[in-house]
Formats: C-alpha cells, sequence, structure tokens
C-alpha cells in the first residue's frame, strides 16, 4: 500500500464545474428523448380510450361481436373488420411461411454461391416497395387477373368440396378478402424471407456436417436439425410478421373491396380494421361513427400488441437457450 | 560418442511415451504395410480454392487398427480425414484430385452415392454436437435412415450403442432428455454412440478430446481400443501422449505433406526422420 501511494495522481484541474454541468445536460437531454416514447404510447393508448369512451359506453361489450355497421342508424360493431382484419391475416400466413420457408433454405443450403447475393438483393429491395405500389398493382394488374384466370376455376373445383366449399363460392370478382390475403403475403414474404435465413444461418456448420456425415440427405438435415434447432426463433419471425400484416392500411384497401357485410366466401369483399379507419374517417359525421371507429382502432392496437409481445416473449427465450449452449 | 548420444535420445523417448500401446514386442515392430488395407490413399491432393493443402499424400491405412494422424496446427491432418467421407463437399471450391480406395472402391469417383459412404464411414468431430433431440433419438436418427427397425430392435441398437461408447450407465434413465442436456464428456461419447450405431466399417475421429477434461479423455480412449475389435480407426490428436497411448500406427503430417508413416512403437522411440523426431520431442520451431 505505502509504496503504491506515491503513484497517486494528482487531479488535474480541466474538469471543474463547467464539466460537471455539460455532463448532467447531456445526461438529462438523452433521458428526455428515451422517455419521450413512454410518453408518447400512453398519450396515444390515453386518447384512443378518450375517443373511443362513447361508442364503448354505448354499445359495451357486444361492440365486438355486433356485426352491424350502419352509419345511418348509428349502429355500430366491431366484428365484420375484426374477422376481415384476422382471416386476411392468416391467409397471408399460409401463403407467406412456405413461400418464405423456402426462399430461406434455398438460400442457406441448396444455393450455388454466385447466386446467394441477387437474391437475398432482390427480397431487400422487394421488403422496400412502399405498401401502396402493392396496392396499386393488386387493384390494376393482379384482381383482373385473378379474376378472369384463377378465382372461376377456384369456385369450380374447392368450391363444391364440402366443408369448405362455402368458402371458395362464389362471383369471380377480382377484389375481396382472399386478394388481400395473397397480397398482405406477398408483401409479409421479403420480412420473413430475410428473418428465417438470418436464422437458418446460425446453426451451427459442424452440427449440420454430423448429420450430413452419418448419411442425411439435405431435407433430412433441414427437417431434424435445421428446423428444430431454430423453432422458437422461427415462431417469433412468424409472429412479426403477423404484426404487419394485420397492420397493414394501404395495399388492403385497395383490394379488399370496402364491404360492411360478413360474407362466408372469401372471394367476396370484406374489410379490415385499418381500411376501415382509411375509408370512413374522412366522412365520419356525428360522435358515436367517429367514436366507434376509434374504437376499432384501439382493438388493433391491441390485437398487435399481443401478437408483437407473443413475438418478444419467444425470441427472448430463444436468447436464453442459445446463452445455454454455448 | 555418436552412439552414446543416440542411445540417450532413444531413452528420452521412450520414458516420455512409456504407455506406448501393445503388448507383444514383435507384433509392435511390424510397419503397417504388413495388414490388409481398409483404405488406400494415392496421390491425393487437396486445394481449397488456389491453396494446395495437401501435397500427394500416399498411405495405406490398416483394417481395423487404430491410426493416428499427428503433427503441427494447419498440416493437414483434419483435411485429410475430411476427404475420407468427403464431407469438405458441403462447402464450394475445396476439392480433390487423386484417389482414395475404400475396400478397393475409389471414393473419389463423383459417381459416389455420398449418403451411402457417409453411412459406411463415420465421423466424430472436435467439439461434441448432439442434435437438438432427445438422447435416444440422437441415436435413433442415423439408423433410422437406413434401417427399418422394429420398436425392440431399435430399443436395442441404442443400448446397444450406448453400451459400446460405456454411456448406458449414466444415461439409461435420462433417454427421453434433451441430448444438449449432458455433460460435455458425455455428449462426446454421445455422439461417438451416434456414430457407431449405423455400423460403419471405419470411424474417423477428428480431436475428439480437445474439448474433454481428462477423466473424460480416459473413458474415450478406452472406448477407441475396445472399437478397434469391429472398426478400422483414424484419429487426428495434437496430443501425442495420447496418440502413443491409443493407436497402433502412427502418421506425421507437415505442411501437407505425409511425412512419416510406421508403427507408432517405431515412431515414438526411433523415427526416422528427423522432423518427426524433432516434433515428437518437442523441439519444433
Amino acid at each position: 500500500m505505502n509504496k503504491l501511494a506515491g503513484h497517486t495522481k494528482t487531479p488535474t484541474l480541466r474538469s471543474g464545474v463547467k464539466g460537471r454541468i455539460l455532463d448532467i445536460i447531456f445526461a438529462s437531454g438523452t433521458k428526455t428523448c428515451a422517455i419521450l416514447v413512454f410518453v408518447i404510447i400512453v398519450a396515444i393508448m390515453v386518447s384512443l380510450f378518450i375517443g373511443a369512451w362513447p361508442a364503448l359506453k354505448k354499445f359495451g361489450p357486444s361492440f365486438i361481436v355486433s356485426t352491424e355497421w350502419n352509419p345511418v342508424t348509428e349502429e355500430f360493431g366491431a366484428l365484420i373488420a375484426i374477422y376481415g382484419t384476422v382471416v386476411t391475416s392468416i391467409i397471408a400466413m399460409i401463403i407467406g411461411v412456405p413461400v418464405s420457408f423456402g426462399i430461406a433454405i434455398f438460400i442457406t443450403e441448396l444455393c450455388p454461391a454466385w447466386l446467394k447475393q441477387p437474391i437475398a438483393t432482390a427480397i431487400e429491395l422487394l421488403a422496400a416497395i412502399p405498401s401502396i405500389i402493392y396496392g396499386m398493382w393488386g387493384l390494376f394488374v393482379f384482381a383482373p387477373f385473378f379474376a378472369d384466370h384463377i378465382e372461376p376455376w377456384i369456385s369450380d373445383t374447392l368450391g363444391n368440396l364440402p366443408v369448405i366449399g362455402p368458402l371458395f363460392s362464389g362471383p369471380p370478382l377480382g377484389i375481396g378478402v382472399l386478394t388481400a390475403g395473397i397480397i398482405l403475403g406477398i408483401m409479409v414474404i421479403p420480412f420473413m424471407a430475410s428473418v428465417f435465413r438470418d436464422l437458418f444461418e446460425v446453426v451451427p456448420p459442424v452440427l449440420k456436417e454430423s448429420a450430413y456425415g452419418i448419411g442425411a440427405t439435405t431435407w433430412e438435415v433441414i427437417k431434424k436439425i435445421v428446423f428444430p434447432y431454430t423453432k422458437i426463433g422461427v415462431v417469433g419471425a412468424i409472429m412479426l410478421g403477423l404484426g404487419r400484416a394485420l397492420g397493414e392500411t394501404m395495399a388492403v384497401t385497395f383490394v379488399i373491396g370496402n364491404a360492411d357485410r360478413l360474407e362466408k366466401s372469401l372471394l367476396m369483399p370484406g374489410n379490415t380494421i385499418s381500411s376501415s379507419l382509411a375509408n370512413q374517417f374522412t366522412e365520419a359525421v356525428g360522435e358515436i361513427y367517429t367514436s366507434s371507429l376509434i374504437a376499432l382502432g384501439l382493438i388493433l392496437f391491441f390485437l398487435t400488441f399481443l401478437v408483437l409481445a407473443l413475438a418478444k416473449y419467444l425470441l427472448v427465450r430463444l436468447t436464453l437457450k442459445e446463452g445455454i449452449r454455448t | 560418442m555418436e552412439q552414446k548420444n543416440s542411445n540417450n535420445k532413444k531413452t528420452l523417448l521412450e520414458q516420455g511415451f512409456a504407455s506406448i500401446k501393445g503388448t507383444d514386442s514383435k507384433e509392435k515392430k511390424k510397419g503397417p504395410l504388413s495388414f490388409p488395407a481398409k483404405i488406400q490413399v494415392k496421390d491425393l491432393d487437396f486445394y481449397y480454392g488456389k491453396f494446395h493443402a495437401l501435397h500427394s499424400i500416399n498411405i495405406d491405412i490398416p483394417e481395423k487398427k487404430v491410426t493416428a494422424i499427428i503433427g503441427p496446427s494447419g498440416c493437414g491432418k483434419s483435411t485429410l480425414i475430411r476427404c475420407f467421407n468427403r464431407i469438405y463437399e458441403l462447402y464450394p471450391k475445396q476439392y480433390a484430385t487423386g484417389q482414395i480406395l475404400l475396400d478397393g472402391r475409389n471414393i473419389l469417383d463423383p459417381k459416389e452415392d455420398l449418403n451411402l459412404l457417409r453411412a459406411q464411414v463415420g465421423m466424430v468431430f472436435q467439439k461434441p454436437t448432439p442434435f437438438p433431440m432427445s438422447v435416444y433419438d440422437n441415436i435413433a436418427f442415423g439408423v433410422r435412415l437406413y434401417e427399418r427397425l422394429s420398436k425392440e430392435e431399435m430399443d436395442e441398437r441404442v443400448e446397444w450403442a450406448l453400451r459400446k461408447s460405456a454411456l448406458w450407465n449414466e444415461v439409461k434413465g435420462k433417454l427421453k432428455q434433451i441430448g444438449t442436456a449432458l455433460s460435455g464428456g458425455q455428449q462426446q461419447r454421445l455422439c461417438i454412440a451416434r456414430a457407431i450405431a449405423v455400423k460403419p466399417e471405419v470411424v474417423l475421429l477428428d480431436e475428439p478430446c480437445s474439448a474433454l477434461d481428462p477423466i473424460s479423455t480416459a473413458k474415450v480412449e478406452e472406448l477407441i481400443d475396445e472399437l478397434t475389435e469391429d472398426y478400422t480407426i483414424i484419429i487426428v490428436t495434437h496430443n501425442m501422449q495420447q496418440a502413443a497411448r491409443v493407436s497402433d500406427f502412427t502418421a506425421f503430417m507437415y505442411l501437407g505433406k505425409l511425412i512419416e508413416f510406421d508403427s507408432t512403437d517405431k515412431m515414438f522411440t526411433n523415427p526416422r526422420r528427423k522432423e518427426t523426431e524433432d516434433y515428437i520431442t518437442g523441439r519444433f520451431g
């Protein structure tokens, strides 16, 4: 101790009062920025609640299960929009998840090295296209093509099946719930494909080598090694994609038909929460009409919040597990 | 004077490797060529892109014996054994020229069925690589790929492989547990059990003990000794004592070339080449 005492530095004079004040300003500045996030989210929630209150008070819990949406009689219920939102998102997942899997597996396991970068860039470009472009393309190109060539075939074949038949019967309109779901599916593919690719790439090469090393084929390695190893992350990625699909507005508004009726058939027009909001806010007159729209927004907020919370939870579990592995 | 020096050297070497394998002194003096070869490597060259990693390797690996490959880091030991099951083909720009004959069949032939080859030539890696599934399924995975066994037969096979790899007593109550939950040493023996469960003819061990504690290492070494009854074993190791303990034959590699290949006894007591002697006595610079 005594020996060391001789080496203590004398404090320099640079850090005086001025330095300390600057530090305090800097610290409180960054803290304010961080707190702002909480303020904004609470403010949005509170204002949504206040705005939605008249409708929630008038209709009570039946707001969620009522299929009535009539601006003339001022009777409102959210079920049509909730149904449309959930169904289009499910269709999007049914299309998007397998295709994204295919893309990610091809890139990580099978693709020759020279083709990797072009495909990855194409996926990024697909992700960068603004959603209104998807909407326009969907309305002007995809919907007419779908009505002329695909929908007649769907209602002739799938429409005649028992149980699921009613889902696929009806006139070929082009626009409708199924079209919106397909467009949504195309929109979530780039996002999910790139997350899947990142996940598959963290599978240790030596694990794959040992599976190949006892004579497994590529498919067996993917099914038995890559999938189980990444499954939690994959679920998280699907949830994030689902969150995107639930909230997507513009593209869906273009192609879903915006009809406030609950139809059995997926070929018929429907509505989602976000497209109802986009379409009707400008023409909403009267307190109850506006308030009902805001209540729809509140429901969407909770729906996406739930999905994202679930995704976060699963991702945290994944990282914990990774930590144990190493 | 010279005579005395070389005597000195010999005793030093023998002291360092007191536990050289083999009891019959005649048997252990025999060179590798006096046994039937399982794998014959002829003029093998290997490239990582433009990097020439192996230079015309010629070696005959005797059947049902343990052959150790030693040498400093980067000398091509692992590269050589990765040729024996063509696992290098998973990566682009890696290729081999020459011939590797397994029972007289050239496995570098492009028409070779890689999955069957790898079922025939098993491999265990440096780090334990249990699959993300139960202990039982880890073993059954490879077996299911090539054989259709009834539940009882599969149970028997799993038990047989686990007994063979000296793991049965430790895991018999935990067969349903996930393989990654075992300890490091148990995981490595699980990987060996997995490799032998498909009943391969050759087992390649790429530094199987480098991540293990001494007790687990001892168990793996015992296991290697037992496996020689049925399998041809090739082990890559950094640990020369280990090579001396477990192998019948030792190959010394340096800078992508095979310098010397002889019975382990001869290599560690009376190597022909200066480089081998320098490496074994730790005088390598």
